[in-house]
C-alpha cells in the first residue's frame, strides 16, 4: 500500500499570526459575553421566555453537525477504501473533534449555570435524547482519538485491519451522534415546524455538506501556509462531486419536509410562516438557506471555471455552503419558536404571555460573538493540533487518475513529535 | 427527590387507605351533587397532609379541573394569588417575566364568543419536560406533581422547547426577597408546582383557594380517587385535555371548552 508523508505546520507568515490573533481576539470576546451574561443573567441576551434557544444555539448546532460531517473524508478513505482520500484523513479526523469541541464550548457557556457543568456530567437523565448527546459526544472523541491513533501510530497504521476497525467504529458513531442531534427537534412533538422522523437524516445530509465544507476550507487556506498544494486538482473534482450530492441532498430531504407539513393541515400555518408571511423568517430561509447556501454554490460549482480558478470557485462556494448551514440553523432552531404554540387549536388566543403571537427575536451582540467564538475555539485547537503533530499531508504526488502514489516512510514524524 | 423514589407504593398504601375511608365518608355525608358544587365555596373536602417521613405515594395523582363556565374574563384571582404565595416577580420586561400561570383569552372565530382560561404546568402524566431534562432535575413525583428540583437544573431550557403548553418559566436576573417555598434563583428553571408544600401539607394550592372566593371554576384533587370532588366533578362535567392528541395525558382537565 502507498505511504503518505506527513509533516508539521511550521510556518510563522505575518498572515498566519494575524489570523490566530484574531481567533484568539473572537475568543476572548466570546469568553467575555458568556461572563457578562452569566453575571447580569440572559436579561442582557435577545432570549426571552418565549424563544429561550438563541444565537449561541445556532452556531452550536451548527458545529456539531459540521462536526461529525468533517469526519466524512477519513469515513470515505479508511471504510470505503478509497486511497485519494487518505492523505485527507488525519485532518478531517482532528477537524472534527475541533468542531465538536467548539460547538460544545457554546453550548455549555450559554446555560443558565454553566458552573454546574460537573453537575450535567455526573447526573443523567438516561430518557433524556440530550443526555444521550452528551455521551455520543464524548465517544466521538474518544473514537475519533482512538482513530487517530490506528492512523498515526507506526506500528498500528500497518496493521489495515484495526485501522479499518476504528474507521468503521468512527464512521457508524457519527451516523448515530447526528441522528441524535437531529432528534433534539425531531423529538420536540408539541414544535409543529421540526417535530417528525425526516430531521435525522436531514440532519445527517446537512453534516457532511457542512463538515466536508469546513474540510475543504482549511486544506485551502494551509496550502497558503505550507506553500503546497494540498488539494490536488483531482481533490478539487472529488470535492466538487460529493458537494454537489451532499448539497442536493439536503434541498431534496428539505423539501421533504415542508412538502410534509404542508400536506397535513395542523402544521400548514406554521409551513406559511416559515415559507412565505413570517417576516425575517422566509427571507432566511429562500434568501440565506435555499439561494445562498445551495442554489448559488450548487451553480458556481456546476459550471465552474477549469484550471487554476477552481481552487478559488471551490473556496468560495464552501463558504456559502456554510452560510446557509447558519442560515438553516437559524429558521430551524428560532423560526420555530417564534411560531406561537397551538395549545387551543381552533380558538384566537391572546394572553400576558405571548399566547397566539409571534414572538419577536433580535440577536445581541454577546450572543453573537459567543457563537462566533465557537469557530474559533474550533480553529485555534485544529491549528494548534497542526502544529504539534504531523497531522497535514506533504508532497502528495498526485497521478492521472488521482490515486496518490508511493511515498517515503512519514510515520517516523509521528513518533519523533509524540 | 426522594419522593420520587421506587418505594412510593409501599408507603402510600397506608394513607390511601386513610384517604380512601374519608373520600367515602365525605360522598355518604353529600349528595353528589353538592359534592360538586361545594367546591366552589370553599367547603371542599378535606385533603389529607402527607406525613413527613413518608414519600409521595403512586396512589395518587394529583389533578385540577377548570370550568370555563365559571371563569370569567376579568378575573386574575389565580394568577395573583400564585404569585403572592410563589413569590415570582416581575422584571420591568413582559417578555422575561416569569409566568407560573397565566390567563387566555379564547375567541372563537365563528361565533365571536369570547373566553378565558387560566393555564399553567398540565402537570401530565408522561411530561416531554421530564424526559428530554439532561440532569433529571425535571421531576415527576409519584403521584403525579411535576417539578423542577432547582439544585441539579443547569437553565438548559430543553424543557421549556419540549413543553407544549408553555408552561415554564426561565429566570433572567439575580432575584432578591423569594418566598421560602421557591428558592427561585438565576438560571434555572421553575414553574407551577400546584403548590406542592401545601398539598403536602393538606392544603389546596393558592390558585384553588382564591378563586373559591370568585368564581369556583377551579377543583383540586385526587384523580385516582373514584370518590374524590374531582373525580366526581369529571364524571359530571365533560371535559377536555388540552393537546390531547399529543398523548402527554394533562392532570389539568378543562371543562366547557368547546
Ligand atoms: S405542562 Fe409542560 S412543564 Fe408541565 S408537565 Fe407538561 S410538559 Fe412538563
Ligand atoms: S432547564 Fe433545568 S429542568 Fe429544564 S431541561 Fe434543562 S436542566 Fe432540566
Amino acid at each position: 500500500m502507498a505511504q503518505i508523508k506527513f509533516q508539521r505546520l511550521s510556518s510563522a507568515s505575518p498572515t498566519f499570526w494575524m489570523l490566530v490573533l484574531a481567533h484568539v481576539g473572537v475568543v476572548a470576546a466570546g469568553l467575555g459575553a458568556a461572563l457578562f451574561m452569566e453575571t447580569n443573567g440572559h436579561r442582557v441576551t435577545g432570549m426571552t421566555n418565549q424563544i429561550v434557544w438563541g444565537t449561541p444555539h445556532v452556531f452550536a448546532v451548527f458545529l456539531i453537525v459540521s462536526a461529525s460531517g468533517a469526519l466524512n473524508v477519513a469515513s470515505v478513505s479508511s471504510v470505503f477504501s478509497r486511497l485519494a482520500y487518505k492523505p485527507f484523513a488525519r485532518l478531517s479526523g482532528i477537524l472534527a473533534i475541533s468542531l465538536l469541541a467548539g460547538g460544545l464550548a457554546v453550548l455549555v457557556l450559554d446555560l443558565g449555570r454553566p458552573d454546574r457543568l460537573l453537575v450535567a456530567m455526573t447526573t443523567y437523565n438516561f430518557r433524556s435524547i440530550f443526555a444521550w448527546n452528551i455521551y455520543l459526544y464524548t465517544g466521538f472523541m474518544a473514537i475519533v482519538v482512538a482513530y487517530l491513533f490506528s492512523m498515526m501510530d507506526r506500528r498500528v497504521s500497518k496493521m489495515t485491519a484495526v485501522n479499518k476497525t476504528f474507521g468503521w467504529a468512527a464512521f457508524s458513531w457519527r451516523l448515530i451522534l447526528t441522528t441524535g442531534t437531529g432528534s433534539i427537534f425531531g423529538f420536540l412533538v408539541a414544535r409543529d415546524a421540526v417535530s417528525g422522523g425526516v430531521m435525522a437524516p436531514l440532519f445527517i445530509a446537512s453534516s457532511l455538506v457542512y463538515g466536508l465544507a469546513f474540510t475543504v476550507l482549511v486544506l485551502l487556506m494551509m496550502s497558503i501556509e505550507t506553500h503546497e498544494t494540498l488539494c490536488t486538482r483531482e481533490m478539487i473534482s472529488k470535492f466538487r462531486g460529493l458537494l454537489i450530492i451532499f448539497s442536493l441532498t439536503v434541498l431534496f430531504l428539505t423539501a421533504i419536509l415542508h412538502v410534509s407539513k404542508i400536506y397535513a393541515a395542523p402544521t400548514r400555518a406554521v409551513e406559511a410562516f416559515i415559507l412565505l408571511d413570517g417576516g425575517v423568517y422566509p427571507l432566511v430561509f429562500w434568501g440565506g438557506q435555499v439561494f445562498l447556501g445551495n442554489i448559488l454554490p450548487l451553480l458556481m460549482l456546476a459550471y465552474m471555471p477549469r484550471a487554476h480558478s477552481k481552487r478559488n470557485t471551490l473556496g468560495l462556494a464552501s463558504i456559502l455552503f456554510l452560510v446557509g448551514g447558519l442560515a438553516q440553523m437559524y429558521v430551524v432552531i428560532i423560526g420555530t419558536q417564534a411560531f406561537p404554540l397551538n395549545i387551543f387549536p381552533g380558538y384566537e388566543v391572546s394572553s400576558t404571555f405571548g399566547d397566539g403571537a409571534i414572538n419577536a427575536y433580535s440577536p445581541s451582540l454577546p450572543e453573537i460573538l459567543l457563537g462566533l467564538s465557537g469557530i474559533s475555539i474550533a480553529m485555534l485547537i485544529a491549528t494548534a493540533a497542526f502544529r504539534l503533530l504531523p497531522f497535514l499531508p506533504h508532497g502528495v504526488p498526485v497521478d492521472a487518475h488521482g490515486v496518490a502514489q508511493e511515498a517515503e516512510e512519514a510515520m517516523a514524524e509521528a513518533g519523533a513529535a509524540a | 427527590m426522594s419522593s420520587c423514589s421506587g418505594d412510593d407504593e409501599k408507603a402510600g398504601m397506608d394513607r390511601r387507605g386513610l384517604l380512601q375511608s374519608a373520600g367515602a365518608f365525605a360522598a355518604t355525608m353529600l349528595a353528589p351533587g353538592v359534592t360538586l358544587y361545594a367546591f366552589g365555596g370553599g367547603e371542599a373536602e378535606a385533603l389529607q397532609a402527607r406525613p413527613a417521613d413518608q414519600p409521595a405515594s403512586p396512589k395518587q395523582r394529583w389533578g385540577m379541573l377548570i370550568d370555563l363556565n365559571k371563569c370569567s374574563t376579568g378575573c386574575n384571582a389565580c394568577v395573583t394569588a400564585c404569585k403572592d404565595y410563589n413569590g415570582w416577580q416581575d422584571t420591568g420586561r413582559a417578555d422575561i417575566d416569569p409566568q407560573w400561570i397565566r390567563k387566555v383569552t379564547l375567541k372563537d372565530p365563528q361565533t365571536g364568543v369570547e373566553r378565558s382560561a387560566p393555564v399553567m404546568c398540565q402537570h401530565c402524566a408522561s411530561p416531554p419536560c421530564v424526559d428530554v431534562c439532561p440532569t433529571g432535575a425535571s421531576m415527576k413525583r409519584a403521584d403525579g406533581i411535576v417539578l423542577v428540583n432547582k439544585h441539579i437544573c443547569i437553565g438548559c431550557r430543553y424543557c421549556m422547547m419540549a413543553c407544549p403548553f408553555k408552561a415554564r418559566s426561565f429566570i433572567h436576573e439575580d432575584e432578591t426577597g423569594q418566598k421560602v417555598n421557591n428558592p427561585s434563583g438565576k438560571g434555572t428553571v421553575e414553574g407551577c408546582t400546584l403548590c406542592v408544600d401545601r398539598v403536602d401539607a393538606g392544603q389546596r394550592p393558592a390558585c384553588v383557594e382564591a378563586c373559591a372566593k370568585e368564581g369556583g371554576a377551579l377543583i383540586f384533587g385526587d384523580l385516582k380517587d373514584p370518590q374524590s370532588e374531582i373525580s366526581q366533578a369529571l364524571r359530571k362535567l365533560p371535559s377536555t385535555k388540552l393537546r390531547a392528541d399529543l398523548g402527554v395525558d394533562p392532570g389539568v382537565q378543562y371543562a366547557n371548552l368547546t
